[in-house]
């Protein structure tokens, strides 16, 4: 069993990895998505896979028979939790950058940190990727 | 008491939800906000008092004891974080009065800048390996918030780079946390260190650095910090004072309690290795700001070079570097705040970020000159100012077990500080200002000086008296580690 686990481990990791790798903006945001699950499956299993590990028994008792421990099972439901919420954040925010900016390649998405044209001399930031300086108060009269 | 352990954690939150609901009335929205960062402010100086004696306050949830139940123990160390990042929180929302800022602001941001506290004081209350995953991720979650919350397009794009980065110092720090517990079956603090020690030596080395390499990201330490730069410059000038100030300081918190509490005494190759890695954190982020020209990326690259300070105090592995550690993070938290809003200051009277631009403030302005310079001077490490004991508490340690690298570094390093804060001197304050025709403007900042100069008395304060701070962070280095 633990070796079944192991071997689903690596693929989906190695599947999230080579999407997250990709310089097109939405895989590799869903290849992050996947690593995340590879990563809960690791969680999920640091409590071994077994069903003889309850995480409390009270005193004077024995062993609840066959009950797994749930502890890890409550970890990685946050983990799950928290990453649903970031996957559902990240696609929004990548359809609105691609959106906006007319091009889903990270190469091209550089517009907070313009790429340098000079060897020295840092790039200029773009007047419109300024903040906007607040018009002047009119005063009262 | 136990409410008290849990206020870091409480009163943001009820502060945020409020702020959400009134969203629509700003002037109500930001009454809330004051005083929700007025009642922390408060539960924070208790708690700093209250540990201050010797207790530590805990609280176990669920009526579960210690190792089963997720455990809130705020020792003196975890109450001057918090007593830190009220004081940044507070600092944040009074500079918002002013109009240094982008505009009019969204209406969900003093609820997500409360959302962000919320996992800033639960990662500095929390004594449970999990839970504290759980507030990196409310963090992360709220400044991801606050990142896109703008809508320009650099922002958006600097949310990805910041989310992509993240992510993955997230995901190693969960693998990390599996790992601990499937070791040792503990998520507690405390009963982490028991089970640590009877482990083998090389399981519990691995442990440690599973965690060390998540948190480095999370700190922003070299090679990992390519996330900080690529993001910070595009927030709003008191939210990114906030995240300067804290964020980063966060991991750094974390990589203390693991390195110098949880798995005390670290192994002595991973402390030589972090003390590389101070090193080279330093040397490079220095290097960043000296060729930037852009203040905010030049403040930004400066987090990265003092991060590096505070690992090199943890990496001294002895009571007398995490005390220092402790000293440079308080100090810097203040001072690095302190300078970014006075960037945004300088930004609102020139009209640019970009020293090529700009110029002929100390003609206009020659109090905002004072006002930078003592910061300034401060980060460089000029006594009599805090960051001259910060820098004299880390290095002495450092030179007195005998690591002249990492001290030689350290100091080539203030120099290379030095040569910045001249550079922002010179452009922005002794050059003539390029536009002959310009005249510093109108602009509602009194809210901004009042902010900008309290930060800067604080500065001047433990520079002049820093024995009370020095005798706290002793006590509190003392602490962790648990009784020895």
């Amino acid at each position: 069993m633990i070796w079944t686990i192991a071997i689903a481990v690596w693929v989906t990791l190695l599947v999230g990895a080579r999407l997250a790798m990709s310089r097109d903006a939405v895989r590799c945001v869903l290849g992050l998505s996947i690593i995340a699950s590879a990563v809960n499956i690791i969680l999920f299993s640091s409590g071994r896979v077994s069903s003889a590990l309850p995480a409390v028994v009270p005193v004077g008792e024995m062993a609840l028979g066959p009950s797994a421990n749930p502890i890890p099972q409550a970890l990685v439901l946050t983990a799950i939790v928290i990453g649903f919420a970031l996957v559902c954040f990240s696609l929004v925010l990548v359809l609105r950058l691609i959106h906006d900016a007319g091009s889903d390649s990270t190469l091209d998405l550089r517009f907070s940190e313009p790429q340098p044209e000079h060897a020295v001399d840092p790039p200029m930031q773009a007047a419109h990727l300024e903040p906007p300086v607040p018009e002047p108060e009119v005063r009262a009269a | 008491m136990s409410m008290l352990v849990t206020a870091p954690v409480l009163v943001p939150l009820l502060t945020a939800l409020l702020a959400a609901f009134v969203r629509r009335r700003a002037s109500l929205q930001r009454a809330v906000s004051f005083l929700g960062i007025g009642v922390l402010l408060a539960c924070a100086v208790a708690l700093v008092s209250i540990t201050a004696e010797g207790r530590t306050p805990s609280v176990s949830f669920g009526g579960w004891p210690a190792p089963f139940g997720i455990e809130f123990r705020i020792d003196r160390l975890g109450a001057i974080m918090i007593l830190l990042a009220a004081l940044m929180g507070a600092a944040s929302l009074l500079f918002l009065m002013s109009d240094a800022d982008t505009g009019p602001h969204a209406p969900l941001l003093l609820p997500l800048l409360h959302g962000m506290l919320v996992g800033v004081g639960g990662a500095f209350a929390t004594a449970d390996l999990f839970n504290m995953y759980v507030w990196f991720e409310v963090m992360l979650i709220g400044a991801l918030g606050l990142f896109a919350i703008g809508g320009r397009l650099d922002q958006l794009d600097a949310t990805l780079k910041y989310l992509v980065l993240n992510l993955v110092g997230t995901l190693l720090l969960v693998v990390a946390v599996g790992a601990v517990y499937a070791v040792t079956g503990q998520l507690n603090f405390a009963a982490i260190h028991e089970a640590v020690v009877r482990l083998p030596a090389g399981m519990s080395t691995l442990l440690l650095a599973a965690l060390m390499l998540a948190f480095l990201v999370k700190a922003g330490a070299f090679p990992l910090f390519a996330w900080l730069p690529a993001s910070y410059h595009t927030l709003p000038a008191p939210v990114l004072a906030l995240c300067a100030g804290m964020l980063t300081k966060v991991g750094i918190y974390a990589l203390l309690r693991m390195m110098g509490d949880v798995f005390a005494p670290s192994p002595t190759m991973l402390l030589d290795a972090l003390g590389w890695i101070a090193a080279a954190t330093m040397l490079v982020g220095v290097l960043g700001a000296a060729y930037h020209w852009d203040l905010r990326r030049i403040l930004g690259f400066h987090i990265i070079s003092q991060i590096g300070y505070m690992l090199l105090g943890i990496a001294l592995g002895t009571d007398a570097g995490d005390a220092g550690a402790i000293f440079y993070t308080a100090h810097h938290i203040i001072v690095k705040a302190n300078l970014f809003l006075i960037a945004a200051m300088i930004w609102r009277l020139t009209g640019s970020y970009d020293l090529r631009r700009i110029g002929g403030l100390y003609d206009a302005k020659p109090m905002l000159g004072l006002l930078f310079a003592v910061p300034a001077l401060s980060l460089i490490g000029i006594p009599p100012l805090s960051g001259f004991w910060a820098k004299l508490l880390v290095l002495r340690e450092a030179i007195s077990l005998g690591h002249i690298a990492w001290t030689v570094v350290a100091l080539v390093v203030s120099f290379l500080t030095l040569y910045s804060m001249m550079k922002i001197w010179l452009e922005a304050f002794w050059k003539k200002h390029p536009d002959a025709d310009w005249r510093p403007p109108a602009a509602r900042l009194a809210p901004a000086w009042t902010t900008t100069v309290v930060l800067a008395a604080i500065t001047v304060t433990i520079g002049l008296d820093p024995q009370p701070l020095i005798t706290f962070v002793m006590d509190a280095a003392a602490q962790l580690g648990g009784p020895r």
